[in-house]
């Protein structure tokens, strides 16, 4: 808008550029499955779907990844689990569920089969290896969103 | 099938920090890769654009693309939101299917426009990853992560990897970083955001490619010895990271064996390795052997990551290897997505 | 942020934003300056000699080259063709009846939408000539919107001839 004085630089070759944010507020209709997962994120439970080979599913599969049946049995996993991969985030992003450095995983939840991707709140990169024990910590504000997990974080402190 | 093969490729300087528009960035390259073939751009019966709206930050920014080519007379064009590899795989069929004789590609990313390693998180699933915004390199770090445990990767074949790629962009020249370090050197530096030392991580850059690709008759009026695509073919594998063993590219396998790869010697592979560990994941995919085959000459993306370019500069460096006759047999690889998602292959001959 | 109301699809808000530097390049560059200090700047394309206002992304989309010498112009212009507006729609801030229309500047070849004011929309037409009406300059910008409006100039319309090539 004129009067809002826009924030232009000129570069170095004379050039303007100017800072520009793109935001599209998208409203998602999740349909059954994942809006059964996320509300249950929401309720502190942790649930996936179980494939017809028996293999549970946590974020749900929709449809079985071998048949592509629809998948409607549901089981509860815990909301403990096995790191079977991580990498560390030396510098996080404003909407990181963390603000200070933290690990990514691939977590096995107690009771499923296929790992789920999640932060973790590790005091450093030393601190994380494979296959050790961490625990959700559930976020205060739960709304039906992946983020109603804040983070896992280490069995034990 | 109809012959079709690369008669031309033409680079854009890869920068970081380009004050031009994406549009202003393009018209060089289109008209360099116009000249090296000796013909005018209505002689170009087809033409296909491989970018990112996410990166380019402009929603429709494809289609102001189509400026910089001249559209009068009207011309016939398409666009990908992928790699401009997948925009030569287009036009190839085009041209397989007799609609067209001479197509040219291109591919175009400006990385410097914002901060693509968070935007990347946006390939991942919109409900139960993305608002999560794990970067590309986290997620690349996850792949790593498995490929070391399995030992499918070494750490010293990443630095060496790296090596490699920085000597090789120092020859090159049109690169972002290069170096002579030996693999030694660069691992005895920092791990700064494991498992990847910076060296592991791609040099992110601003850069327009460009392919001009032919049937037979036409190829060999352009090209004195032109990169006959003998096979081409891409593959996916699951979005979902936690679905997918990350120790080694299964899409990337297939891809190479449906092309035959493996049935004849590797003189040039350019490989699309963004991060250090796809060099030894690909190296295993398309069962190539380093003492046989010269890897990723021009040093590749992880001296320079042209986002959307960098898939097609490799497709230009193996085709360039043909063209000057030091290769017979040549294998370009692109990909797209977190960990080697996406992989496009494909055979160049020059005979 | 959802909402569930009995058997409705679940919805939840899930905005991306992402943060970037727009680069507006040397064409631009030329027309926004020009704007910020009450001017008006055009390219012209080396090849057609057409004049481009805006210079559009700095290349001539017919000929597909780089846009060459900074050209001023109008600042007074002709209506090429032009819309009636009566439908109200969220965030309108002009009354209506209201008139947008495409304004071919004297020295360019190339329109661009703005505002018809200060005239009844049923006199507005085609060859109409107009002049713009710029804000105060302490509120001069790098923007278009500098100019509040375009208004009648009371010039003999243009001939048909005039703008025929630009529709």
């Amino acid at each position: 808008m004129a009067g809002d004085k826009l924030q232009v630089t000129f570069e170095a070759d004379g050039s303007l550029s100017a800072p520009l944010t793109l935001f599209y507020p998208y409203n998602r209709t999740l349909g059954t499955t994942v809006a059964r997962f996320l509300s249950s994120l929401a309720d502190k439970r942790i649930e996936g779907t179980k494939a017809q080979d028996g293999r549970v599913f946590v974020p749900p599969a929709e449809f079985d990844p071998s048949t592509g049946t629809p998948l409607t049995e549901w089981v509860q996993v815990g909301d403990e689990g096995t790191v079977v991969q991580w990498s560390w985030q030396p510098a996080p992003f404003e909407d990181n569920t963390l603000d200070q450095p933290f690990a990514w995983a691939l977590i096995l939840l107690d009771g499923a089969d296929v790992p789920m991707l999640h932060a973790v709140q590790a005091k450093a990169a030393a601190t994380m290896s494979i296959g050790m024990r961490v625990k959700a910590v559930w976020a205060e504000d739960r709304t039906p969103e992946i983020s109603a997990i804040r983070c896992f974080e280490p069995v034990g402190g | 099938m109809r012959d079709v093969a690369i008669v031309a490729f033409s680079e854009g300087p890869v920068t970081f920090g380009s004050t031009s528009t994406p549009v202003e960035m393009i018209v060089p390259t289109v008209h360099d890769v116009l000249k090296q073939a000796g013909i005018e751009r209505t002689d170009v019966d087809f033409w296909c654009h491989g970018s990112c709206d996410y990166m380019t930050g402009q929603p429709f920014s494809f289609v102001s693309a189509v400026d910089a080519l001249g559209a009068w007379p009207p011309i016939i064009e398409s666009h990908v939101e992928m790699d401009g590899a997948w925009a030569l795989y287009e036009a190839w069929i085009k041209i397989q299917t007799g609609e067209a004789e001479v197509a040219l590609v291109f591919g175009n990313g400006k990385s410097s426009a914002g901060d693509m390693n968070r935007a990347l998180s946006l390939q991942q699933d919109p409900y139960t990853v993305a608002p999560l915004w794990p970067g590309m390199t986290a997620m690349e770090g996850l792949g790593a992560c498995a490929a070391l445990q399995a030992g499918t990767v070494t750490e010293r074949q990443m630095a060496e990897a790296a090596s490699r790629a920085r000597r090789d962009g120092a020859k090159n020249g049109n690169v972002l970083v290069s170096g002579n370090e030996s693999a030694d050197e660069l691992l005895s530096r920092p791990v700064t955001a494991a498992p990847f030392r910076d060296h592991d991580i791609p040099a992110m850059a601003d850069g327009v490619s460009a392919v001009i690709i032919a049937t037979g008759d036409v190829a060999k009026k352009i090209a004195k010895r032109p990169a006959w695509i003998r096979a081409i073919d891409h593959r996916i594998d699951h979005q979902n990271l936690g679905w997918r063993d990350l120790a080694r590219s299964t899409s990337a396998a297939i891809a190479a064996s449906e092309v035959g790869v493996h049935k004849d010697k590797v003189d040039v592979a350019e490989l699309h390795t963004t991060f250090s560990h796809h060099e030894q994941l690909l190296i295993n995919a398309l069962q190539l052997r380093p003492d046989a085959t010269s890897i990723t000459p021009s040093g590749g993306a992880l001296v320079g990551n042209t986002l959307m370019a960098a898939g097609l500069s490799r497709f230009g460096h193996a085709a360039r290897s043909i063209f000057s006759g030091s290769a017979d047999r040549a294998v370009a690889h692109a990909q797209q997505g977190a960990c080697l998602q996406q992989n496009i292959v494909a055979v160049l001959e020059g005979n | 942020m959802s909402e569930k109301t009995g058997d409705k699809p679940l919805r939840v808000r899930m905005p991306i934003g992402i943060d970037y530097k727009w680069c507006a390049g040397p064409a631009s560059t030329d027309y926004l300056t020009g704007l910020k200090d009450g001017r008006l700047f055009g390219r012209r394309c080396p090849v057609c000699e057409l004049v481009y206002f805006p210079p559009r992304n700095g290349v001539c989309a017919r000929d597909g080259v780089m846009l060459g010498e900074s050209v001023e112009v109008g600042p007074k212009g002709t209506i090429s063709t032009f819309c009636i507006v009566n439908v109200p729609f969220l965030g309108q801030t002009i009354k209506l009846p209201y008139v947008a229309a495409t304004i071919i500047l004297d020295g360019a070849h190339l329109g661009f939408s703005h505002l018809i004011q200060e005239c009844e929309a049923s006199e507005v037409r085609m060859g109409m000539r107009v002049e713009p009406v710029w804000r105060d300059k302490a509120e001069w910008d790098y923007s278009l919107e500098n100019i509040l409006y375009f208004k009648p100039s009371g010039e003999p319309d243009a001939p048909f001839d005039d703008y025929e090539r630009h529709l």
